[in-house]
């Protein structure tokens, strides 16, 4: 009954405002002794509350009743629309071609400040598809993922200063280092469940932290290693700005790399082993599947890709420190494997580029960046746990002999 | 000795005595059944058996046709799976966000070979293998019937399929023994009925043995050669469907009380 | 050195333990009751420090006496966090019970970062001072160094804490039907108890708890700032887990040995390394006997 939703988000609205009415109306500040009243945060709150409430219950009881039929005319249409896509050979073939011109143009055509933001935005994706393998694939929380990134970074940093390694070398090193710590990290980690493992992993994640920002002596601590070499092309003099293409070009091979190989692995062997874990562990190993085995492979194949992107990120901003490499980012990256949708490539592709190309352009809501990725993980949970593009399985072609895929659909 | 032997098997949760002194013998080629009240212990005997739970006493040997017999209690499930004992849950677990295919696939993981290089690099080697393996796959789907359901995704199949699905799943680990845990729980007569075909049917064609806790009694019956009956965590009695349908002991533990016979 | 500063440790450690304890038991009750690690609990201590600071700032101008301001500001803190506890319990956990674990866990986070940005941009992001609000009791004057008047009030408060809520949960009908759901949902449901009721019962008992922490902890360290819940909560569920999550007197025993090894710690080996303490026993603690020390192993039902 409208009547009833109406009145229930009252009630709701009317909570929230009695609620935040300390810590949004009244300001405190002890530092000049002052108490400020901001009323019209009451008005918002009021306000914002009942419509978020409306929204709120309608979304969940469309949830309740819609848990079959999906008929939205909306997704219908676009359904469609990539049917007719993805079927039609001509079609198919010019969208990658118009796809591959654009991401070639792509430097050429844009400001060094763009490039700059694509590239980091870039790093996300391949920290995406990293996490992604063991979170969306293999279903363990790694909540310190963002350790394996930093290991990447100093290891170029350090090894740089040491012994004057070569950036391109490095690049392999980093994700060993880092798939030696993944390795690690898992043994420990492997028998504990969910929520446990997850903390676990926040505590190591932190604790590599605090250890790099304490060992002044071999890390620089706080204050970090500065003067880390670009990448350069040996005999061949690149300013700031080719630099930056060439490490967009550097990114976008990686990039593609992680696609190819995350793609292959989706559908292979040791792919489905570690969605089994994810699905239900004691099937799992009721099927013969080893899972020590499958978790070790689940964290430290995702730690590799956080490793090489580390190397890449260090060398790109020249200077790197622990701040850097905090919780937050850990968090970013989950949001975008959560958001994008868990084992799903191009979810998490498109979502690691909204999250890290957004907020440049909303500069203005920076601050509020936080705040709705909190919420963006709430709202997912509740509506959305497959995320924005839910992971879909390989469909294998079988004629009435059997055998042999030959169309293969669902990336 | 039986494919499956297991002698005295007793397990304790913290104070209470799950399973105590169980004794059974499974035949090769024996369709042999578990039955009991609820709350007997059948399922924890079968997570002892399968490795699920690795705290109990007692043997479980093994002896598959064609190798040596073997102890295998308190090893790892994922191991004893490999040695050729597969199971189905009494509550459904499969894999639900994979398809039909996928999890019939995944219970040959421990029969192949690939790894990650072989995912990454795609050789001919892996190639032919996945070949082999949807060739196999697609095979137990047409010989358990749910070959239709193929690309579907298993949460999306109906009651009675999913349950024959997680039959398909066992199968796929190529078992010399299959543990079915009330397969046909939930089924109406007509799929307990092509239920019954299909495990005669698995038994003569695979060489299968099997044992199977259920609380159908009609399927019970019709199905074993040999039962044995647990109360309270005890063996209570065994034999021919014939002799226990009419043990006064086993009587009483269903009905809770004396009922002339 | 030597005795004195030992003693000095030694106090440190309790008060911490107490501390912990105060936010430990809310960790540990939740997650006996929902099997969920509540990770914006952490978030809800914070906002209860937040709020006794404004209220002891309106109050500042009605020149009260110290200890009514307190008793106020607590009692308000206490409220109000009650109403977080409640509120984010059925906003972000309620609609995820039949969820996989994953899920929750996920939600529990994007809550605890929701609320503390919350804070932040409703309040500031600097660290605010925070008024002493425990008036100095003349009998410890003696002992001020050793044992300060905040240090001495945690102690007590903490102790006359878990007496009440043992007595709640030994002999009143919800500390019953709390014991109940926690050691089966489904038939505490069968037998007539509200479990939705019990939950949120829950919730707001640990919630009000973790204020009362706050305010007393603000008071004892002299300032407020919106990270504090984070750090602290994730070592009150560190104690938990240490003495056995699920267990309150586990919570309480963890959070003293926790509270004495960061003090000794910190004291005799490295002030820097504090926080790693924390993460090194947790993780030692989850590797050897993941049951905690108190813990009753529970096997998992196939």
């Amino acid at each position: 009954m409208i009547k009833d939703r109406l009145l229930k988000s009252l009630f709701v609205s009317l909570w929230l405002t009695v609620l935040t009415f300390p810590v949004m109306v009244i300001r405190v500040n002890t530092i000049e002794d002052t108490v400020t009243w901001r009323w019209g945060n009451l008005l918002l709150i009021l306000i914002g509350s009942y419509i978020l409430s409306l929204l709120w219950n309608y979304a969940l009881e469309r949830q309740e009743r819609g848990k079959k039929v999906k008929t939205n005319k909306l997704s219908i249409k676009i359904k469609e629309i990539k049917a007719t896509f993805s079927q039609s050979r001509p079609m198919k073939t010019s969208g990658i071609a118009a796809a591959l011109l654009a991401i070639f143009l792509f430097p050429f055509l844009t400001s060094f400040y763009q490039m700059s933001i694509m590239n980091t935005a870039l790093m996300y994706v391949m920290l995406g598809l990293g996490l992604n393998i063991t979170i969306g694939l293999g279903g363990i929380l790694n909540l310190g993922y963002i350790a394996f990134f930093m290991v990447g970074s100093y290891s170029y940093a350090l090894l740089n200063q040491a012994i004057g390694l070569n950036f391109w070398i490095a690049l392999p090193i980093g994700g060993l280092v880092a798939l030696i710590l993944g390795i690690i990290v898992a043994v420990p980690v492997l028998r504990l469940r969910g929520d446990y493992l997850a903390i676990v992993t926040l505590a190591f994640g932190e604790i590599m932290r605090i250890v790099v920002e304490n060992w002044s002596s071999l890390t620089g601590g706080p204050s970090g290693i500065r003067s880390i070499p670009r990448p350069a092309i040996p005999g061949v003099d690149l300013n700031l700005i080719d630099t930056a293409k060439l490490v967009y070009f550097i990114m976008i091979v990686l990039a593609a790399l992680t696609i190819l190989i995350t793609l292959r692995l989706k559908d292979s062997r040791i792919g489905r082993a570690l969605i089994a874990m994810r699905e239900d562990e004691i099937a799992c190993q009721s099927m013969g599947i080893n899972i020590t085995r499958v978790k070790v492979i689940a964290f430290a194949l995702g730690a590799v890709f956080a490793g090489v992107a580390g190397v890449v990120f260090a060398a790109n901003t020249t200077f790197i420190n622990p701040a850097s490499f905090t919780l937050w980012e850990s968090v970013l990256v989950l949001c975008i494997v959560v958001l994008g949708g868990m084992g799903s490539i191009p979810g998490v592709i498109f979502a690691a580029l909204v999250l890290k190309l957004m907020p440049e352009y909303l500069r203005a809501f920076s601050e509020y960046r936080m705040l709705v990725f909190g919420a963006v993980l709430v709202i997912m949970m509740v509506f959305k746990p497959g995320g924005l593009i839910p992971e879909k399985r390989k469909h294998y072609n079988f004629t009435n002999k059997d055998t042999a895929e030959f169309e293969e659909e669902g990336v | 000795m039986g494919v499956l032997e297991v002698k005295d098997l007793t397990m304790d949760f913290g104070g209470l005595r799950a399973v105590d002194h169980v004794s059974l013998e499974v035949n090769e080629g024996e369709i042999v059944a578990l039955i009991g009240p609820n709350g007997a212990g059948k399922t924890t005997f079968f997570n002892c058996v399968t490795g699920v739970y690795n705290t109990m006493q007692g043997t479980v040997t093994i002896n598959p046709p064609g190798r040596e017999a073997e102890e295998i209690q308190k090893q790892k499930p994922h191991i004893i799976t490999q040695k050729g004992l597969a199971r189905t849950f009494q509550n459904i677990r499969l894999f639900q966000s994979m398809t039909v295919l996928e999890n019939v696939m995944i219970g040959r993981h421990a029969r192949m070979k690939a790894g990650i290089a072989g995912a990454i690099f795609r050789g001919k080697k892996t190639r032919l293998e996945e070949q082999k393996l949807l060739h196999d796959c697609y095979e137990i789907l047409k010989k358990i019937g749910l070959e239709k359901w193929v690309n579907e995704q298993a949460k999306n199949l109906p009651y009675g399929e999913q349950r024959r699905l997680e039959i398909a799943r066992a199968l796929a680990t190529e078992p010399f023994l299959l543990l079915l845990d009330e397969p046909a729980a939930g089924m109406n007569p007509q799929e307990t009925q092509d239920l019954v075909e299909l495990i005669l049917k698995l038994r003569e064609e695979e060489s299968i043995s099997v044992l199977l806790i259920e609380h159908d009694m009609s399927l019970v019956m019709s199905l074993s050669e040999k039962i044995y009956v647990m109360d309270y965590g005890k063996g209570i009695a065994s034999g021919v469907p014939k002799d226990v349908k009419k043990d006064p002991i086993v009587i009483k533990a269903y009905l809770g009380e004396d009922i002339d016979a | 050195m030597g005795f004195d500063y030992f003693f000095k440790l030694f106090i440190g450690g309790m008060t911490k333990g107490s501390i912990y304890a105060l936010i430990a038991i809310g960790y540990t009750m939740v997650y006996g009751i929902i099997g969920l690690i509540n990770f914006a609990h952490g978030e809800v201590y914070m906002i209860g420090a937040f709020t006794a600071l404004i209220v002891a700032g309106i109050l500042s101008a009605l020149n009260l006496p110290m200890f009514a301001v307190l008793l106020i500001a607590v009692a308000v803190a206490m409220i109000f966090s009650a109403g977080y506890g409640f509120t984010l319990e059925k906003v972000a956990y309620k609609p995820l019970r039949n969820a996989p674990r994953l899920s929750a866990l996920i939600s529990a986070i994007g809550m605890s970062i929701f609320l503390q940005n919350y804070v932040l941009l409703a309040q500031t992001s600097n660290f605010l001072p925070f008024p002493d609000m425990i008036p100095d009791f003349a009998f410890l004057e003696p002992v001020k160094q050793t044992l300060r008047t905040t240090q001495f009030i945690i102690l007590v408060v903490t102790a006359i804490v878990m007496i009440l809520l043992t007595l709640l949960i030994k002999f009143t009908k919800i500390g019953k039907a709390m014991r109940a759901t926690s050691q089966d949902k489904i038939m505490a449901m069968l037998t007539g108890v509200n479990v939705n009721r019990v939950i949120s019962v829950t919730f707001v008992i640990g919630s009000s708890i973790a204020a009362l922490g706050g305010v007393l902890i603000c008071s004892h360290t002299g300032r407020v700032h919106f990270y504090i819940g984070f750090l602290v909560g994730i070592k009150a569920f560190v104690a938990a887990v240490l003495g056995g999550i699920g267990s309150i007197p586990g919570a309480v025993l963890g959070s003293f040995v926790l509270g004495f090894t960061e003090s000794f710690g910190a004291g005799y080996i490295s002030s820097d390394y504090e926080d790693v303490f924390a993460f090194v026993i947790l993780i030692l603690i989850l590797t050897f006997r993941p049951d905690g020390i108190l813990g009753k192993s529970t096997k998992q039902k196939v």
